[in-house]
């Protein structure tokens, strides 16, 4: 098991402004499977990726990621685990506009005091990977939206992170884009022993879950396990049930 | 990350010009300033560079050097009858009036000194022989007097030369020497000529010396023997020497005299605190606001693992170097400014290293208080907030 959340309770701000935005939250990943929390907006999903990406503290209960207890570690340490252990993909990318995108990609391997020789090399590497090797030269703003999300998964991916967290990737991508994305998912959670954790309310792309979490108003209300063998991009955002 | 922060700074043009434009005022104003107050200060105390004796005896509330309050004629001798005092000489030193060839007058500072020993001559003679002096109606002018004196100060031709006349309250003065020495504090070329014939230059009144100056004997130092004159005559002695810290040097006396009593220090002090107050406002204002356009990007450093000592030390990077490019364009702007003046002679130019290593310090200070606001404003960034589209 990768992640195991016991009991998480978070909420932000005091007396009658208090909201309770996690209420008892439980919540498993395993390995190798692409998880997706899904819901409204303001149910509390990215609350709850944040406190699994240790980004976040909780009132209470345990959060496990690799069998370490998240709430009893110190800054230092959660900071340390981040760089090492998890891969970060944002919904607007995130990518600084004055590096290259191999620059960009080569971030977290710097953060773990690697030289930057061979971080541009593994960050080359790696872009090739996501297919946009001929373009390591380039600066973000010269990509499209979905070459920036490439750009952004080789970033998640290139410290061999084993546990990806995604917030909303494909909302500020078009449907081409987006199934190229998730793709490059598949293969990542598929091809080394990896769990994704994917934060979304893009119905488009719940068949490539292999597990979907429903959330509401802070609780979890259902999680459902679905064959993801044959995913498959919908189009025109109808039926959003999968 | 040395890499990474330079990148992020000099990627973002406009607000690293901005950064640097602010620095490079602030330095400029800061040096410049501080210069040419140090170089006016400089000029306050030219006579006592110009007449380089190791001691002056001036009347017992003198001040500073441009200060004239006569002694009598006997004080030459009190002065000479202390042990610890080698030789002593009389020295005038006023403000008078020259009357140029074409009618016109301008003002020069005349000095005075003993025809037999020469002492408190001009050190260095451009043209001419000091010893001609002592021929009748002689003075020895300095280069600034060459152009001053002349009918017509742009023509180059036209200028002072050896033989010329000129009339110093309707006596004649001829020009037997030129020499190199400092610009007076008030603009008037130095003149020298006898004590005697400078007494008689000099409308008469019942006091007219203007100081004593003085050596000590040997194996006493300038010190223990001003101390002595000081004992034995009642009068005030000074040492000559470069300022510094010791009031009983004449130079360190005259320069806080001026510190003191005159305007100038606070004109020269507000514009020096405004070059710091506009280097901080626009260093602090710009690299907050960088850092705040920063923010996603830093705080996604912040998710992915970094620390929030190696963010700071990035932003202090950003900083630093900000500031040595905003401080070597003021200090080369202010170089341009010093050739200028030391080329023209004026304005008046000093620049001891002090000023430099302080502006440099100031400087720094700024960026320190720049990168310490994006450190706090970084610090309270919670890497939560980066999910938060």
């Amino acid at each position: 098991m990768v992640v195991d959340v016991r009991g998480l309770e978070k909420s932000f701000g005091e007396g009658a402004n208090r909201i309770h935005v996690l209420k008892q939250v439980n919540l498993q990943a395993h390995t190798g499977e692409i998880l997706m929390l899904v819901g409204p907006s303001g149910c509390g999903k990215t609350t709850l990726l944040s406190a699994i990406a240790g980004t976040l503290r909780v009132e209470s209960g345990t959060i496990e990621v690799f069998k370490k207890p998240l709430e009893k570690m110190s800054g230092g340490a959660l900071t340390k685990f981040r760089a090492e252990h998890i891969g970060f993909i944002f919904q607007q990318f995130n990518l600084i506009p004055t590096l290259t995108i191999t620059e960009n990609v080569s971030v977290p391997l710097l953060i773990q005091g690697v030289s930057s020789r061979t971080a541009n090399g593994r960050a080359r590497a790696m872009l090739e990977k996501v297919g946009l090797g001929e373009r390591w030269r380039e600066r973000p703003n010269k990509l499209s939206g979905g070459q920036q999300q490439r750009v952004a998964i080789a970033r998640a991916l290139v410290h061999e992170p084993p546990l990806v967290i995604c917030d909303e990737p494909t909302a500020a991508l078009d449907a081409q884009n987006g199934e190229i994305v998730l793709d490059l998912f598949r293969q990542v959670a598929r091809s080394v022993d990896r769990a994704v954790i994917i934060v979304t309310h893009d119905n488009r792309i719940f068949s490539y879950a292999d597990r979907i979490a429903r959330m509401d108003d802070g609780e979890i209300i259902d999680v459902h396990e679905q064959s993801a063998d044959s995913p498959h991009f919908i189009h025109d955002h109808s039926d959003p049930k999968p | 990350m040395i890499g990474l922060a330079l990148k992020m700074l000099f990627g973002d043009t406009a607000k690293f010009l901005m950064l640097v434009a602010g620095l490079f005022f602030a330095t400029f104003l800061i040096v410049q300033q501080a210069s040419v107050f140090c170089g006016l200060m400089r000029w306050t105390t030219s006579t006592l560079k110009n007449v380089g004796a190791p001691i002056f005896v001036v009347e017992e509330r003198v001040e500073q050097i441009n200060e004239t309050n006569p002694l009598r004629d006997t004080d030459v001798a009190r002065v000479r009858s202390v042990a610890a005092v080698r030789w002593a000489m009389p020295l005038y030193s006023g403000l008078q009036r020259a009357r140029l060839q074409d009618g016109s007058f301008k003002t020069i500072q005349l000095i005075g000194i003993d025809a037999a020993s020469l002492a408190g001559a001009p050190s260095r003679m451009i043209e001419g022989n000091l010893a001609d002096l002592r021929l009748p109606n002689t003075v020895v002018i300095d280069e600034l007097a060459t152009q001053r004196l002349s009918s017509n100060p742009d023509d180059p031709a036209a200028r002072v030369k050896i033989g010329d006349l000129f009339e110093i309250n309707d006596k004649e003065a001829r020009v037997v020497g030129i020499c190199a020495a400092m610009r007076s504090f008030t603009g008037g070329p130095y003149v020298w000529t006898t004590y005697q014939r400078a007494l008689e230059y000099t409308p008469a009144s019942r006091k007219m010396l203007s100081a004593v100056i003085a050596a000590p004997i040997e194996g006493m130092t300038a010190d223990e023997s001003a101390l002595a004159i000081e004992k034995a005559t009642g009068l005030r002695a000074y040492v000559n020497r470069d300022f510094g810290d010791n009031p009983k040097d004449f130079n360190t006396s005259t320069v806080w005299w001026y510190v003191k009593n005159t305007g100038i220090p606070i004109s020269f002090g507000t514009t020096v605190i405004i070059g710091f107050i506009v280097g901080m406002a626009i260093a602090c204002q710009t690299f907050y606001a960088f850092v705040l356009d920063n923010l996603k990007h830093l705080g996604a450093l912040k998710a992915m693992g970094m620390s929030n000592f190696r963010l700071s030390i990035m932003l202090i990077i950003q900083a630093m170097t900000v500031g040595f490019i905003g401080f070597g364009l003021g200090l080369l702007a202010t170089s341009a400014f010093a050739a200028g003046a030391l080329r023209t002679g004026e304005p008046p130019f000093f620049m001891p290293w002090v000023i430099p290593v302080g502006a440099f310090v100031v400087v720094q200070v700024i960026c320190m208080v720049a990168a310490l606001m994006g450190i706090i404003r970084l610090s309270l960034y919670e890497p939560a907030m980066v999910f938060r589209a």
